[in-house]
């Protein structure tokens, strides 16, 4: 299928109202946007921050419409053994390595596509070669992670024009290791990756659907690529 | 750094909110999610709603201003008032909600916290305490704080976290509606006795009060009413003050 979609490039609003100065610059050109469907949480914010940019994502598990997407979205929250038993189950855990489109897994979708998780020691899909460990515990800090927290050492073309130290949405208990394929880094008990990159594969620890602004724009950038 | 987070509440009845505000600039001031966009425009990191209808009708229009909330705001929210079923939940999820607080029916029926964390994640199941100070304890109370139980707050915030919740929204009674300060010395117990993040509430009367719980607090975010609505505070004043004492702030 193929949506016509407009991107709206000022994101200086989240609703679709006019934006005042400039209004807004519009891009005419055609995307087919899937967000995989599975059993980790609710995917409604993703689809209506998609909705904002102007996009009608498509909702599916179904093999065929995920290989034709022209980008995918793997979002969620939720457990790492269960939602990894699932994609297993009905085979996801094949598919998505093997995807060439752009893809962007966001929060316990970068940690599934992680090697492994100790939360309940699960092995994950191993599209990037890091672990995924549970924070330690320190006085002072509260696990979750849970709040606004900063992004630097921006790197790649999902951080296009978005400033170091920029605020983004976090809540998680489990964290990635800074490592080569980080694109982003933030600091909560210890340095941890906020953001992936390798090949045609991106990852947000955060919710950019959730992150205001400049959540928006990473959005929009992933949607570029 | 992680910040500390400014959490306005809204209380909401019949799809609208209740309180009269006080806001020029808004068209229509009972428009929950024209009032919920102008705070993220302010810098509101959270918005609370809490939803004090009564009706039989209560969860579709709620459903129905959740949805219309998520599809136009971009930072998460929570949505309380009445809650106790899994299907509670999952409705408010499934239209757009983040995180959903449970209160009287945590109380009554402890399992469901485990329930609703098991079902969705604990980083979406906020347990609302209301609390009072009598024969030198505080104690739990449930009903918009208007029945007492023989809970001891210590003890619940203990066991609520044990059994699966992602934070504590802490009211203390005393407090709330008085402007005179939050319960500094209760959240700062409370804090200490739990991992999980602790919300403070009731109390707010000006910008030192923030200063207050956070600092001697150690809450985690604060949440008022009436002095964001009524603009006795503004919300960019409020931050760039924290922020000026040394509290870390998304600005």
């Amino acid at each position: 299928m193929s949506i016509k979609i407009y991107i709206n490039s000022s994101l200086s609003n989240p609703s679709n109202s006019p934006s005042g100065v400039g209004g807004c610059q519009t891009h005419n050109f055609t995307l087919n946007i899937v967000i995989i469907k599975y059993n980790a949480g609710n995917t409604q914010s993703v689809i209506y921050a998609l909705e904002r940019l102007g996009i009608e994502p498509l909702v599916t598990d179904d093999f065929e419409q995920i290989r034709a997407a022209d980008k995918i979205i793997f979002p969620g929250q939720g457990e790492a053994s269960t939602t990894m038993n699932y994609l297993r189950r009905v085979g996801l855990d094949r598919l998505i390595p093997q995807l060439q489109q752009p893809f962007l897994g966001i929060c316990i979708g970068m940690q599934l596509m992680c090697s492994h998780s100790e939360e309940n020691d699960t092995p994950c899909l191993g599209i990037f070669p890091e672990k995924v460990r549970l924070f330690p515990r320190e006085a002072g800090y509260k696990i979750p992670h849970m709040g606004w927290n900063t992004v630097s050492q921006l790197q790649s073309p999902l951080w296009a024009d978005i400033p170091e130290n920029s605020y983004m949405y976090f809540v998680h208990s489990y964290y990635v290791e800074a490592s080569v394929h980080s694109v982003a880094n933030c600091e909560y008990i210890l340095p941890f990756t906020a953001s992936m990159h390798r090949d045609n594969f991106y990852a947000a620890q955060f919710h950019p659907e959730k992150s205001e602004k400049m959540g928006a724009r990473l959005l929009e950038n992933f949607l570029k690529i | 750094m992680l910040t500390k987070r400014i959490i306005p509440c809204l209380d909401i009845k019949d799809g609208r909110t209740v309180k009269g505000v006080n806001f020029e600039n808004l068209r229509d001031a009972g428009d929950a999610v024209e009032l919920a966009r102008l705070y993220v425009e302010q810098g509101a990191d959270e918005l609370v709603f809490l939803d004090i209808t009564a009706t039989v009708e209560k969860r579709k229009t709620l459903a129905s201003l959740v949805k219309r909330i998520a599809q136009n705001i971009n930072i998460p929210f929570t949505v309380g008032g009445g809650i106790s079923t899994i299907e509670d939940v999952r409705l408010l999820l499934d239209n757009g909600a983040d995180k959903v607080s449970i209160n009287s029916a945590a109380v009554k029926k402890p399992e469901t916290i485990n329930l609703l964390s098991q079902e969705f994640g604990n980083q979406c199941i906020v347990v609302a305490i209301d609390t009072n100070w009598l024969d030198n304890q505080w104690f739990v109370y449930i009903n918009g704080g208007r029945t007492p139980t023989d809970k001891l707050t210590f003890e619940w915030v203990k066991e609520v976290e044990s059994r699966g919740a992602g934070e504590i929204l802490l009211t203390s009674m005393a407090h709330d509606g008085t402007k005179n300060g939050f319960a500094c010395e209760l959240t700062a117990q409370v804090s200490n006795l739990v991992q999980i993040p602790v919300i403070a509430s009731g109390g707010a009367g000006n910008r030192a009060h923030f200063a207050e719980v956070f600092e001697t607090g150690k809450a985690d975010a604060a949440l008022a009413a009436s002095v964001f609505h009524f603009r006795e505070i503004p919300i960019p004043d409020l931050k760039k003050h924290l922020q000026d004492k040394g509290i870390t702030m998304r600005l």
